[in-house]
């Protein structure tokens, strides 16, 4: 029997999970019509696969953020691939350019390297990371708020001390999602806040405690010995803690979240990813390249300001949401 | 330093090429592929890069090299030459009103840095420029984002007007144009609040503050790590509001800067400003001629040599260079001398303006923190006038003295020892490159 093809394989799998599929498709629309516009035009524009449709075929992925390198490798596989399939259409390439990017994102896994971690009972502890500006403190609300709708307790520690107005940005979010903030002053010592806020969750035997930390560059060797020593509290106060190390991206970041991912795993273990501000034209492809070199995951991703815009990851509705008109065709 | 990544690959694929004699086609296709790639992957705009490539080739293997004395030479200068067409040709200042108060409006996506690049703008325009800035809260949106301007308003003692969250932003910035008069403020800087290019809604709101403001420079504040989209972005912004200008931020971070870069190619609006880190005055005019050596390994001695003039005391660095010149420089000086560059801003960035600074071995990924100077100070202090200006006499048991005197560990002695000494070393090569002209070891100056 001849298998099914990719795109009816994906079209099955979420008739049942229509909403998932719809929340990805909308939220995706701009980086859809900016992507596939592309490929689309790309595919009308070859009577074959030839060498110089693989040229504009790399153009496009690294438009769309892919890792050069990723890039690379992935023309390489699909030119295998063409080869062994015996594609001539270009348009054929389109399901299979679509069947490699899953692939090459789950690498033999399966989706529960989405899942977010909780301990089975007791304190759950996660530290938010990144560098400044992508969303740290906005995510950090909208999960605290969905956490809390779930009847999980939740605490919320502010551990960015050092920008102004932070704190107070944190607390508004503690205040709509219902989660109570450890603070202290501005200027503190995070690690003291952390600490704190530790003590405080397992005294009020909250569910999750969510740890805010400081934007900072990766370079700064001297913010990322702070965080190094955040990170050694936690697992040193609360067993198998953290149970994630959450990395926020800025979908609009290009080849450098690359060397974020590299350089905040070096201290703190980064286990997953939570991609933001994905409603603009930004494509985020840089997360393949981070899953393909450094393999990690991404847990989250943001759709949009609402609460509910922040959604779990899920590789399989994300090529659903590039490449929705083809699929439901 | 931004650009590292970019500038490192440029600067090996350019060394291949420098000392030929003579320069063919085919070197030269090779270049542009090496560079081709580094600035791919740098983030740079792949149109631009095609365009850049054909630019350089096409004068590379016309007759401005082949009749050179020093072709390879030559092509490195196109290199530079276009990377600084690229990125805006001369530097572009800041608007001034004929009827003050000079209005600017700061926009961007969320989490650019418009909110700390406003505090700091107004910072520079004072120093600078002796201007009096009001700062002006619009950012009704995103939670705390007012009180984040009040604060960074109180730490820079520069009033902020706001009308709380409720207020519409236009009527915001209504007001507070009649404040600023009213006040004598000669700059209002407006805040807005960050906002997806493709938000139909409040890119409108943007339009109308903008008509109601009259604004003299709509900037575009871009954070240096985006990657391809920020053409897209860039694209869009201009096309609603007709910006005036582009400040870019977080260039310290080990971001190759290329799509902001190619903001420039694309909007030709330039770069005015750039963020260079996360203190209130790490805010830089843009020069792109001088960005363009220093992402080539050239060094920037004139941004060098204007900090020091607008931080260090001339007499003393007469002094100072004296002593360097003769080599009777004491740890006493170090102090002295550490102070100065305390003032000048963190010295990563100071080294990174030096020509040839980032091939000294150990000095690549030298940090310093304000914690260790402390330690530093510490430690000379607790040493005696004659270990001062001798340290070759200190022994284990003075060590074990100055350490327990100033609280730091024998360890950390003798790191500020060997630091000592190595910095000694780096100015007996500054002060024979100087005796012996071009011909410095270590240091090559290519263009001098």
């Amino acid at each position: 029997m001849e298998t099914m093809g990719f795109f009816n394989r994906l079209k099955s799998k979420f008739s049942k999970k229509e909403e998932e599929a719809k929340t990805y498709k909308e939220g995706m629309n701009r980086t859809r019509q900016s992507f596939t516009e592309k490929l689309n035009d790309l595919v009308a524009r070859y009577r074959q696969v030839d060498e110089e449709f693989f040229e504009e075929l790399e153009e496009t992925l690294i438009l769309a953020d892919v890792g050069v390198t990723t890039v690379m490798d992935l023309i390489d596989d699909l030119k295998f691939e063409v080869q062994r399939k015996n594609i001539k259409e270009p348009k054929a390439m389109l399901e299979v350019i679509s069947e490699k990017l899953v692939e090459i994102y789950y690498n033999g896994e399966d989706e529960s390297i989405s899942e977010l971690n909780f301990q089975a009972d007791g304190l759950t502890v996660f530290l938010v990371v990144g560098v400044n500006g992508v969303g740290k403190t906005t995510s950090i609300g909208k999960l605290a708020a969905q956490l809390t709708k779930e009847g999980k307790k939740v605490v919320l520690a502010a551990g960015d001390t050092f920008r102004a107005g932070a704190i107070e940005q944190l607390e508004e979010w503690g205040k709509r999602s219902n989660a109570e903030v450890i603070k202290q002053a501005e200027g503190s010592d995070p690690a003291a806040v952390i600490f704190d806020a530790i003590k405080a969750a397992k005294s009020r035997e909250a569910d999750v405690l969510i740890c805010d930390t400081a934007g900072r560059l990766q370079n700064k060797v001297n913010l990322m010995k702070e965080l190094e020593k955040i990170h050694r509290i936690i697992k040193r106060e609360v067993p198998n803690a953290p149970h994630e190390v959450l990395l926020v991206l800025d979908a609009t970041t290009g080849q450098n979240a690359l060397s974020q991912a590299k350089t905040f795993s070096e201290v703190t273990d980064v286990s997953g990813i939570v991609l933001t501000k994905l409603d603009g034209t930004a494509k985020g492809g840089i997360v393949i390249a981070i899953k393909n070199e450094l393999n990690i995951p991404v847990k989250l991703v943001g759709f949009g300001e609402g609460i509910e815009d922040l959604r779990p990851f899920d590789a399989h509705a994300f090529v659903y949401g590039l490449f929705a008109d083809l699929v439901e065709e | 330093m931004a650009f590292e990544g970019l500038s490192s690959r440029l600067q090996e694929t350019i060394k291949k090429i420098t000392g030929k004699g003579k320069v063919s086609e085919q070197d030269v296709n090779q270049m542009a592929r090496e560079i081709r790639l580094a600035l791919l992957e740098a983030d740079v705009n792949f149109k631009v890069v095609r365009q850049f490539i054909n630019d350089i080739k096409e004068r590379a293997v016309g007759q401005e090299v082949m009749e050179s004395l020093t072709p390879g030479q030559q092509v490195i200068k196109i290199v530079k030459d276009e990377l600084t067409n690229l990125m805006g040709g001369s530097q572009s200042k800041i608007a001034v009103s004929d009827k003050p108060p000079t209005v600017i409006m700061m926009t961007g996506l969320q989490g650019a840095g418009k909110t700390t690049t406003t505090g700091k703008l107004a910072n520079l325009l004072r120093k600078q420029y002796n201007r009096k800035p009001l700062l002006v809260a619009c950012d009704v949106y995103r939670p705390a984002a007012i009180k984040q301007l009040q604060t960074l308003g109180k730490q820079l003692n520069i009033p902020v007007f706001e009308m709380g969250t409720e207020a519409n932003p236009v009527d915001i910035a209504k007001k507070a144009l009649e404040y600023a008069k009213e006040e004598h403020h000669d700059y209002v800087i407006i805040d807005t609040a960050g906002r997806l290019h493709v938000d139909g809604e409040l890119m409108q709101e943007l339009k109308d503050m903008k008509e109601a403001a009259k604004p003299d420079e709509i900037f575009l504040v871009v954070d240096a790590m985006t990657g391809q989209d920020a053409v897209n972005v860039a694209e869009q912004f201009d096309k609603e509001l007709d910006i005036t200008g582009l400040i870019l931020t977080k260039l310290d971070g080990d971001t190759r800067g290329g799509a902001a870069l190619s903001i420039k190619a694309v909007t030709g609006k330039p770069i005015k400003f750039v963020g260079m880190g996360e203190k209130l005055d790490q805010l830089e005019e843009f020069h792109p001629d001088r960005m363009a050596s220093r992402i080539l390994g050239m060094g920037d001695m004139l941004s060098l040599i204007e900090k020091a003039q607008a931080t260090i005391d001339e007499k003393k660095a007469k002094e100072m260079e004296e002593k360097m010149r003769t080599m009777s420089f004491t740890l006493d000086d170090f102090l002295e001398q550490m102070e100065q560059v305390k003032k000048m801003g963190p010295l990563d960035e100071l080294l990174s303006m030096l020509p040839g600074a980032n091939k000294i071995r150990g000095l690549k990924n030298v940090q310093f923190d304000e914690k260790q100077l402390k330690h530093i100070e510490a430690i000379i202090l607790s040493m005696t006038k004659e270990e001062r200006e001798n340290p070759q006499i200190l022994n284990a048991s003075r060590k074990r003295r100055i350490a327990k005197g100033s609280g730091t560990t024998v360890a950390q002695v003798n790191r500020l020892v060997k630091q000592f000494n190595e910095m000694k070393k780096m100015m007996k090569q500054m002060a024979n490159m100087q005796k012996k002209g071009k011909k410095g070891k270590g240091f090559t100056f290519p263009f001098m």
